[in-house]
């Protein structure tokens, strides 16, 4: 919290020496006076002031008295006090703050009266209350009475900016932190100031205000799903650094007090960035989530999901107890059951088929869990068959990608490093999957020193907001266009390369392998950027068919020998099926069960199938468990149902898409045990204790990288259109249930494509598309847009409303479209 | 009788000097009946509760009450600072959003839970001195006994005092034209005739509604 522009690295910054309030010191040239008293212990009050903001001046609170050389070297004070947050320090500065020097000390003053004459001072039914720091002021440096008689300027409260932010504009201060915020860091001016004087606000297009006739000036696609111009993905940080309650959120109003919470810090359970943030809980129930302080990841920031997205760890169909199905042939409805006859049916129906059975432990879990799934495949069930992607995926391309360059590797590319360099994005829109990229990228390219590049279909908004440069690719064509390049970014190679490839570049055939070769011929750095917040640690533990933990390849003896000296245990030596060859052989008989966690049905590639598999291996007198912390379309296939905690009830470490380590405790001691913990009990049960699968990383041959073939890319034919489709931050995801005022932040699901694409498909001037793939269709608004011809894009799965999900098909399959 | 005795008992130096030698010593023993005696002829003070009842002292600190405005709404807005005064931490309180269907109180908040432990209580009145609408306030009853923990947690229905005659029953909205500021101060002093048509509308089994209509008559009378 100390400096406002970081040095740029390597540079050597001369000191100067100042004198603040009788103490000399020595601060880099640049400094702020604020932040110089502050490095000597000396608080000057403040409400504009934000380290991570630029200087405003706005709030005039900072108010010192300061004195400069004059040429004769004679000090000579400033004839008034000065805002010391937009001051630099200067040779032979001498600074009087409220502590020694009556000026600036009256000063302070006169600014808290004048910053109290409208301020409605509510603060018994102000959400700020308690932890306000124009309260404390007020109380440390304000009058004890007011000496003003007038009527206060009043405004009609609160508005609503989004479903989710409320202004109450009589409270604000106009120290503009939030739109400075909205413009600087997340790029969404929303909100501004508006008019002059006395009658100054904060407000978001509101043509009464404006006096401007007509309707805000943005487009269709720039709406979110409650109808308002689109906000921001990142609003909520406005709310935690307004210094007064003039903006609060609608989940949190009136819940409680700051007194009445506990703090937890925590990690973000959304995505794979790590984010650090503050839980707050009072009786048992988290009431808000707010973003730590974390420079190395997350500097101040969270995404709105991160920060609103808590209540589906204790939603309406959160499983309490283990289910077993009723009945003596065990074909009955799922019932509620105590653990330990939950335990024993699983473990006997798992151990009479032990041999046949299969583990689809999903991405969500943290390292601890993931360890645990691979040591009980290993050992417990005796197979290989395990893959944690649940998603469109890669197969075999993706899985070796992964064990060769990523499992092991450890630490490499870090956000420190994406400030400052030249980055290609591929597969990766990281304003919707990795919001905490997207903020650190955009710090560096609004200080220019970083550079964009972005493989995709379209210039998203997103993308624009990093002044990004364009590589366009019709999903299907990645490879080709990954191997046609052969450099990026704007500096001719003096700052270092970074390749981020999302985990969708995986499912476009040679995507991965283009991606890796463009990034040895430009130098580059590769990094992979999963988007859920266990897919790191999954890889990292082995949870794949060709790999153990550390990056350990299944193939290799001496890597073997190495886990079964480790674990006691030798683990099989054939490498496994992967996510579609265990689907396929559960439909086909080959496996006799399968054991399910943290995967959603919505989210395998093909719903439909799987849900067929999940069924005909039931019917088979297969097994199917599940380790689950909510009802879903799989517990209800289920033969057994263990439940499993929620982040908040356990504690774990989740590693981030650079393999940062970051470890939380739980916030409620419950009685919910972790995905580690069940398994433990599982393996217990059936007499093969787990052994703790953590190993040091791999130091020998990894698996070779495959190298493939990008295929033909696909050819639409009249009336259709190549599908490009990825998961928005806010949509129909289970982590965002009984959100309401979050989910109307969400952005308005419309189907975008270029004008020469719609023209060809006959839909000129037509306000809806529908678009037709092998499972379903969808009809959404047609929003033209800077679409690679000959594609559409639709959002993955909106919440309002159907979208790509419903189809059946996967970005680069070619879909129907008509009016 | 024990007690006197042993009074007596404790002093025994003082006595012997003051009736001297051997003759103290004779009386010592029947010494503190003398007390005793000397009481016998005293008024009696002890109070025939429950059969007989005296008022308390008419600031007397005893249960707790959540006061109305006189048009029915509730005056409580749900802030905590009676909880956060409490040294005992006897209160929960819970606000929430009043909206046009829902509304309890003047202004956006009202308090949805409020519960006042009298288990903890210790009847400073710290609560009521933070009360920044004077919604709550202390009565005179001290009658706070009982045999489960659950029923010492008074919630806010126990808490609210009852509607007297003229009042609306909550939920309904504001004086038309008023501010939550208007009610501080004052200035409603019933309900009037669109808050009565809303409770017909939204509620017409209301039984306060009767009140409510003669209240908003005599008062257009005046
Ligand atoms: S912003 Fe602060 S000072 Fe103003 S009403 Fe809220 S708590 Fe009170
Ligand atoms: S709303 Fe808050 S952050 Fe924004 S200008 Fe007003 S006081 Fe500052
Ligand atoms: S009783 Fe008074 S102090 Fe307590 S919550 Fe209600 S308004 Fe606030
Ligand atoms: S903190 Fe210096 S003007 Fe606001």
């Amino acid at each position: 919290m100390t400096t406002t522009q970081p040095a740029p690295t390597g540079q050597v910054v001369p000191l100067v020496e100042v004198t603040i309030d009788g103490v000399r010191t020595e601060v880099p040239k640049g400094t702020l006076v604020i932040r110089a008293a502050e490095d000597i212990g000396i608080a000057i009050p403040r409400f504009c002031d934000h380290p991570l903001l630029k200087p405003a001046g706005a709030c005039r609170q900072c108010l010192v008295e300061v004195a400069t050389p004059d040429r004769e070297g004679t000090l000579r004070t400033m004839p008034k006090p000065q805002a010391s947050c937009t001051l630099e320090v200067s040779p032979g500065m001498v600074v009087s703050t409220q502590l020694t020097s009556e000026v600036a000390d009256k000063a302070q003053h006169g600014v808290m009266e004048f910053l109290l004459i409208n301020h409605p001072l509510d603060c018994p039914i102000c959400d700020k209350g308690g932890e306000c720091p124009l309260q404390n002021q007020a109380m440390a440096h304000g009058r004890a009475t007011t000496r003003f008689v007038d009527v206060k300027r009043t405004y009609p409260k609160p508005l609503a900016i989004s479903t989710q932010i409320l202004l109450d504009r009589e409270r604000c201060i106009l120290c503009q932190r939030c739109t400075r915020f909205s413009d600087e860091i997340a790029g969404d001016p929303f909100i501004e100031l508006q008019m002059r004087g006395a009658r100054q606000q904060i407000g978001t297009f509101d043509s009464g205000v404006l006096g401007f006739a007509g309707d805000a000036p943005v487009g269709a696609a720039e709406l979110d799903d409650s109808g308002r111009p689109f906000a921001s993905y990142f609003s909520g940080n406005t709310i935690q650094i307004c210094p007064v309650g003039a903006l609060t959120s609608a989940a949190y109003r009136f819940r409680a007090r700051p007194f009445d919470l506990v703090s937890v810090p925590s990690i973000a359970e959304h995505d794979a960035c790590g984010a650090a943030i503050r839980i707050d809980h009072r009786r048992g129930v988290v009431l808000r989530r707010l973003a730590g302080d974390d420079p190395a990841v997350n500097e101040e920031w969270i995404s709105d999901k991160d920060r609103f997205a808590f209540r589906w760890q204790v939603a309406a169909d959160r499983l309490v107890a283990p289910l077993v199905r009723d009945g003596e042939d065990g074909s009955g409805p799922l019932v509620e059951t105590s653990w330990a006859d939950a335990l024993d049916v699983a473990a006997t129906l798992l151990a009479q088929r032990r041999g046949s059975l299969a583990a689809l432990p999903g991405g969500r879990g943290t390292l601890e869990d993931a360890l645990a799934w691979s040591a009980f495949t290993r050992v417990v069930l005796g197979t290989n068959d395990v893959d944690f992607r649940s998603r469109a995926y890669g197969g075999a391309e993706e899985a070796d990608h992964l064990a060769a360059r990523v499992a092991g590797s450890g630490l490499d590319v870090t956000y420190a490093d994406l400030d400052g360099a030249d980055v290609l994005l591929a597969g990766l829109e990281p304003e919707e999957e990795a919001a905490t990229i997207f903020l650190r990228l955009r710090k560096g390219v609004l200080a220019a020193r970083t550079h964009v590049t972005v493989l995709g279909p379209y210039l998203t908004r997103g993308s624009a907001k990093l002044r990004a440069t364009l590589l366009p690719a019709a999903p299907g064509t990645e490879a080709e266009v990954l191997e046609a390049t052969d450099t990026f970014g704007a500096s001719d190679g003096d700052r270092p390369r970074i390749v981020l490839v999302g985990e969708r570049l995986a499912a476009a055939p040679g995507g991965l392998t283009a991606a890796a070769a463009l990034a040895e011929r430009t130098g580059a750095r590769l990094a992979w950027v999963p988007r859920r917040a266990g897919d790191r640690a999954a890889v990292e533990a082995g949870l794949l068919p060709i790999l153990l933990p550390g990056g350990r390849p299944v193939a290799d003896e001496s890597a073997r020998a190495e886990v079964a000296a480790a674990w006691g245990v030798t683990p099989p030596a054939a490498p496994g099926r992967d996510l579609a060859g265990i689907l396929d052989a559960l439909r086909a008989g080959e496996l006799a069960g399968v054991v399910v966690g943290g995967v959603e049905l919505e989210d395998l590639p093909d719903p439909a199938a799987a849900l067929a598999a999940l069924e005909a291996v039931r019917a088979a007198g297969g097994v199917v468990v599940s380790l689950e912390v909510r009802r879903s379309a799989i517990t209800e296939l289920a033969d057994v149902v263990l439940p499993v905690a929620p982040p908040a009830e356990k504690a774990g470490t989740f590693l981030t898409w650079e393999g940062r380590p970051r470890a939380f405790a739980a916030v409620f001691d419950t009685a919910a045990l972790g995905d580690a913990a069940v398994l433990g009990l599982l393996a217990e049960e059936i007499g093969t204790p787990l052994p703790d699968a953590s190993m040091p990383a791999w130091r020998g041959q990894r698996v070779a990288a495959a190298r493939l073939d990008a295929p033909a890319p696909p050819e639409p034919g009249p009336g259709q259109a190549v599908l490009a489709t990825w998961r928005l931050l806010l949509d129909a995801g289970r982590g965002q249930d009984d959100e309401p005022h979050l989910a109307g932040t969400a952005r308005r699901a419309v189907a975008l494509m270029a004008e020469s694409t719609a023209r060809g498909l006959g839909l000129q001037g037509a306000a809806e598309v529908t678009v037709r793939g092998p499972r379903g269709s969808v009809t959404l608004p047609l929003v033209l847009a800077g679409v690679v011809d000959g594609v559409v894009w639709l959002p993955f799965s909106p919440r309002e409303r159907a979208g790509a999900a419903a189809l059946g098909a996967q970005s680069g399959d070619i879909v129907e479209v008509t009016a | 009788m024990s007690e006197s005795s042993e009074r007596a008992g404790g002093q025994p130096e003082e006595k012997r000097r003051g009736l001297g030698g051997a003759i103290g010593d004779l009386l010592a023993p029947v010494a503190g009946f003398g007390v005793t005696f000397s009481n016998m002829f005293r008024p009696t003070v002890t109070e025939q509760y429950p059969y007989v009842r005296h008022p308390t002292a008419p600031r007397y600190h005893g249960r707790h009450q959540l006061n109305r405005y006189p048009d029915g709404l509730e005056k409580c807005i749900g802030c905590e600072l009676c909880a956060w005064a409490c040294p005992a931490d006897a209160i929960f309180v819970e606000g929430a959003d009043n909206t046009p269907e829902n509304q309890h109180s003047p202004g956006e908040r009202y308090g949805a839970v409020y519960q006042i432990n009298y288990l903890r209580c210790i009847f400073c009145g710290l609560c009521i001195e933070a009360c920044p609408t004077r919604a709550l306030t202390m009565g005179n009853d001290f009658e706070l006994a009982g045999p489960t923990r659950e029923g010492l947690i008074f919630t806010k229905e126990e808490l609210l005092a009852p509607l007297t005659q003229g009042m609306l029953g909550v939920p309904h909205p504001m004086v038309e034209g008023t501010t939550d500021r208007d009610y501080y101060r004052g200035e409603v002093t019933g309900p009037t005739a669109d808050q009565i048509a809303w409770v017909e509308r939204e509620r017409p089994e209301d039984p306060t509604l009767e009140g409510a209509r003669q209240a908003a008559a005599t008062k257009a009378v005046r």
